[in-house]
């Protein structure tokens, strides 16, 4: 009673493999390796199913020509199944190759391995939201030393090295501008073209003057600029912190007795902190100037009318909001990009998605905070 | 003694139960050990046995999970954040990697300790950058980046930043390692002229046997997190402990 089996994977020569059952012994024939056994455990399913043996006590090995890694995996698993029926279960006959084989691979008498546990549901649920937390209180704690550094920082630039502010002020300042302007003009063009053509139609093209002007101060300024600094710097300054992690230079720079907060974010929050209002400036002139395009072109209006009305509309209360919440804005970026910097694990890898992390966090947090003074200041 | 001293002398810095962890792992177990000015202390083990560890966490570079740890006398472990900073300053460490900061040249990493800390002029600055470098046998590198060095040039450039300042104390993390026989050589006999000249007290994490064997004064042995033998490397060799043993004997060719 036996069953041969052809199995022929892909240029491999033909495979041979029997499995044989009779009365308590199970006997194994041909070749044991990779490519032939998945069809043996398929084969051995088969034949305990036809042959509903009450129990199996011996395994013979001695027809088993080779045997490979995932051959004696196969045989520990045979082992186990019917070890734990019978009580004993006797391997017997393997010529003195595979035998050594089976001693190499054998995984039976591995010391258990404490099983990589599977988290349940809830216990899950609980483990990220205590995670939450404790990322939050780190964060919270990092944006308190950074404000504590950086307003010290005012009055003594110990830790800090010469200079290193206005090199931050050009790298997340002045190179920005190119791509504030672009995005912005483009934006004050849309925006003044789609609402023109809406207020043309009332007869009210004079007022795009007025939406325009508060659209752009009051949102759009502030948040497309945020947008792309975000962007461009939120994901520089995770990645630098990130490396400089990894590479050991933050403790390099501890072991020279600087603090990273001062030495690295400092002149960042600094630096942006000066170049942010006046990128966002930039933003809404070029906006406007797109819109002022439109409002000569399309409506009609004279030049003077178009800027005249957009200062009567703008109150100061207005300039300061703006001025106000793309600091603010700035200053979240700078924090969740070192958060995320100081917080890296791991080679590149890590950095890479620390950088992500900051980036996508970072947008996040400009929208919401746009929307909670949207609704404070109405 | 007169003329012994060893017995005399104050230990520079002193570590009583340190225990390290990483989370719920504990990767040192209560470290003692006195460290002894102008002397060679290495700290050798297996890989994965707590040498870096033990090294980083008497630096606070990770905060230890208990201990007490003094230098020249004084608890580190519990000063605040500007204080630890004036004890920082009066070491060096060279770190496995060189650990340089890498957007800015060799002459600016050793500049930067020196226009942190002092108020010297631009000149002597220059001098000290040249002579540390020339130290190290790096002069012709000066301006380059990190990036255009090789590996032992990066370690050799780590350790003229370190020695920036003329520590009292030097700690490299493991000097040899990644360096052919050569290099590595020529950098032990850096560590001990710098011993030799300058009375530097110096801690090494290594596992190169030929590296402990022309440098040591004295060793400290971990493993799994204990340290099995602190003292001299013949007492070592002679305490009959099998680990060390095991240690040494596989090492030898």
């Amino acid at each position: 009673m036996g069953i041969q089996l052809h199995v022929i994977p892909e240029n491999e020569p033909v495979l041979l493999m029997y499995l044989f059952l009779s009365n308590n012994v199970l006997g194994l024939e041909g070749e044991f390796t990779k490519f032939t056994i998945p069809e043996a455990e398929k084969e051995l399913g088969k034949l305990l199913k036809e042959n509903s043996p009450d129990k199996i006590t011996m395994i013979n090995l001695s027809g088993i020509q080779s045997i490979d890694s995932a051959g004696v995996a196969f045989l520990d698993e045979v082992h186990q199944h019917f070890g734990e029926q019978s009580g004993i279960l006797l391997f017997k006959g393997a010529n003195p190759e595979v035998q050594a084989l089976i001693d190499t691979f054998s995984t039976i008498n591995l010391d258990t391995v404490v099983p990589n546990r599977q988290m349940g549901f809830f216990e899950k649920l609980g483990d990220d939201a205590i995670n939450s937390y404790h990322s939050l209180v780190e964060a919270l704690t990092l944006a308190s030393e950074i404000f504590y550094y950086s307003a010290s920082g005012l009055f003594s630039h110990k830790g800090q090295r010469k200079g290193s502010t206005i090199q931050q002020g050009v790298l997340l300042g002045s190179q920005a501008l190119p791509i504030v302007a672009l995005l912005s003009f483009i934006i004050g063009f849309i925006l003044s073209l789609q609402s023109g053509v809406q207020l043309k139609n009332f007869g009210a093209g004079v007022f795009l003057a007025d939406l325009l002007a508060i659209t752009m101060v009051r949102e759009m300024g502030p948040l497309i600029t945020s947008i792309i600094v975000a962007g461009r710097s939120g994901s520089a300054i995770a990645s630098e912190i990130a490396t400089m992690q990894v590479t050991e230079e933050l403790d390099a720079l501890r072991m020279m007795a600087l603090h990273p907060i001062r030495f690295v974010v400092v002149p960042k929050l600094h630096a942006i902190t000066i170049v942010m209002p006046i990128l966002v400036m930039f933003s809404i002139l070029v906006a406007e100037l797109g819109g002022a395009g439109i409002a000569v072109l399309l409506l009609d209006t004279s030049i003077e009318t178009f800027v005249s009305r957009s200062l009567e509309i703008l109150t100061i209360k207005d300039i300061i909001i703006s001025f106000g919440k793309s600091i603010w804005f700035a200053w979240v970026i700078v924090i969740i990009g070192s958060f995320y910097g100081f917080q890296v694990k791991g080679g590149a890898e890590g950095v890479g998605k620390a950088t992500t992390a900051a980036v996508v966090s970072s947008i996040f947090a400009v929208i919401l905070f746009d929307a909670v003074f949207s609704l404070l200041y109405l | 003694m007169i003329g012994e001293g060893i017995i005399t002398k104050e230990p520079v810095i002193r570590i009583r139960d340190l225990v390290a962890k990483y989370g719920e792992l504990t990767v040192l177990d209560g470290i003692s050990v006195d460290i002894y000015p102008g002397e060679i202390t290495v700290i050798l083990g297996g890989s994965g046995c707590g040498k870096t560890t033990m090294l980083k966490n008497m630096l606070r570079l990770y905060e230890p999970a208990a201990g007490s740890v003094t230098f020249w006398g004084e608890e580190t472990l519990t000063m605040g954040e500007n204080e630890f900073y004036e004890v920082l300053k009066r070491t060096g460490m060279l770190f496995q990697n060189g650990a340089l900061l890498n957007s800015i040249s060799v002459y600016e990493n050793i500049s930067i300790p020196l226009e942190m800390h002092t108020n010297l002029s631009r000149k002597v600055i220059d001098r000290i950058i040249r002579v540390k470098l020339d130290l190290v046998g790096l002069g012709n590198a000066i301006h380059r980046l990190p990036s255009e060095l090789s590996g032992g040039m990066k370690k050799r450039a780590s350790l003229a930043r370190a020695l920036a300042m003329d520590p009292q104390i030097l700690f490299c993390d493991e000097p040899s390692a990644g360096l052919d026989p050569v290099t590595s050589e020529s950098l032990d006999t850096l560590i001990l002229n710098l011993k030799h000249q300058l009375k530097m007290t110096i801690v090494i994490v290594t596992h190169e046997l030929a590296s402990i064997h022309r440098i040591a004064d004295k060793i400290i042995f971990l493993d799994g997190g204990k340290m099995l033998f602190n003292g001299s490397l013949e007492g070592a060799k002679r305490a009959g402990i099998s680990q060390i043993d095991h240690f040494f004997e596989v090492g030898r060719f």
